[in-house]
């Protein structure tokens, strides 16, 4: 894509800066790596798997915590296999939750197979025909304006769509053990563990 | 009211259709679930109904039920208790994402009103109805399955126990033997 000029490790750690009390789901492969590399944090649940789910997970639990921001950090491939989530997220309206798609055009994980936004199809334009606030970004000042957008206001559910260059970076690899994880979210949270 | 009171399968005091569904959103809310998502059936409309209009359980409609999975899993780790309703050939669309609730061992409840079977008259509703359980029991779901009235309101009791005290993953079929067959 000509218009991807953004490296996908500078951006999400610039996207998770001085992040406060958000929470973060991750979707399976590389968005998983990349928030594991800006800094391992109680407040991210990382999925290893559930592809199609990441941004559901934050549906649930946005409503279940409606006073915390959360923010879901997934990839082309992935959201694309929970399309019709968007919609239910449009419908749900939860004021708390920002979807971030970290758009490099491939199933990086696959062997870097064209996805369908990299054979054409404008993600954002299908959240805005759900009923999402949605605008793709191409920089970092974009990055800082999705920032904000976590920070100073929760008005709705809006969708990101960052546009980065299709590579394999590193592995950063976070823990795998699901229980851990979500015993790991629901502690810091006050919540029991057992 | 005790269980087998609940489980009268009188007609409603409207007799405007069976009590259960009234009987089950009681033993949701003496649960403490405040949190449904559903694609709809024919057999849950009662049910939805009640759950929707109460300003304390929010309610998601889905495009696809594999989404309910992903929203109750998510739902609990923030410490909110989620049923899911669907009908069994959704459960086929769910598969994958049972692995979600079944490796974090995240509560679930499913209550499932069951196709395919007694009396159907659409057979492209058999192959799912046919296999709905053993799928659910693959993916590490245990099944309770209701034939009788008297049964399903302890069953969706007893689940809902099973899902959100002991971590489980858990599906009611609600048989279509006890909903009785679509009438055209």
């Amino acid at each position: 894509m000509a218009d991807a000029t953004l490296d996908r490790r500078p951006a999400v750690a610039a996207l998770l800066k001085d992040r406060g009390d958000l929470l973060v789901v991750t979707g399976l492969g590389s968005p998983s790596y990349d928030v594991h590399a800006a800094g391992d944090h109680p407040g991210n649940c990382y999925l290893w798997g559930a592809m199609g789910g990441a941004a559901l997970v934050g549906l649930g639990l946005a409503q279940a915590q409606p006073s915390r921001t959360v923010l879901v950090i997934t990839g082309d491939g992935e959201q694309l296999m929970g399309i019709g989530g968007l919609a239910t997220i449009a419908i749900a309206k939860p004021k708390n939750l920002v979807l971030c798609v970290l758009d490099n055009g491939h199933f990086g994980e696959t062997g870097m197979q064209r996805s369908h936004t990299g054979l054409g199809l404008d993600l954002a334009a299908v959240g805005r025909a759900c009923g999402l606030a949605a605008e793709t970004v191409t920089d970092m000042a974009g990055i800082e304006g999705i920032r904000s957008r976590l920070h100073e206001r929760r008005d709705g559910p809006a969708l990101f769509v960052v546009r980065v260059r299709a590579e394999n970076v590193s592995r950063s690899l976070p823990a795998r053990d699901a229980v851990y994880l979500k015993n790991r979210v629901r502690g810091s949270l006050g919540l029991p563990v057992s | 009211m005790s269980s087998a009171e609940r489980a009268s399968g009188a007609e409603s005091a409207g007799g405007s259709g069976p009590s259960w569904p009234g009987e089950i959103y009681r033993v949701l809310k003496d649960a403490k679930v405040s949190h449904m998502s559903f694609v709809p059936d024919a057999g849950h409309t009662r049910l939805i109904e009640l759950l929707a209009a109460d300003p304390d359980v929010t309610t998601n409609v889905l495009t696809t039920e594999e989404e309910g999975i992903a929203i109750a899993a998510g739902a609990w780790l923030g410490g909110t208790r989620s049923v899911v309703l669907m009908q069994s050939s959704g459960v086929g669309n769910c598969i994958n994402m049972l692995s979600l609730p079944a490796i974090s061992r995240s509560p679930l409840l499913m209550l499932v009103t069951m196709r395919g079977e007694w009396a159907e008259f659409n057979p492209w509703q058999v192959p799912m109805g046919s296999a709905t359980e053993p799928c659910l029991n693959a993916m590490g779901i245990r099944t309770f399955r209701a034939e009788r009235i008297e049964d399903l309101v302890p069953m969706v009791g007893s689940a809902a126990r099973l899902a959100y005290e002991a971590d489980g993953q858990v599906a009611v079929l609600i048989s279509q033997r006890l909903l009785g067959a679509k009438t055209w």
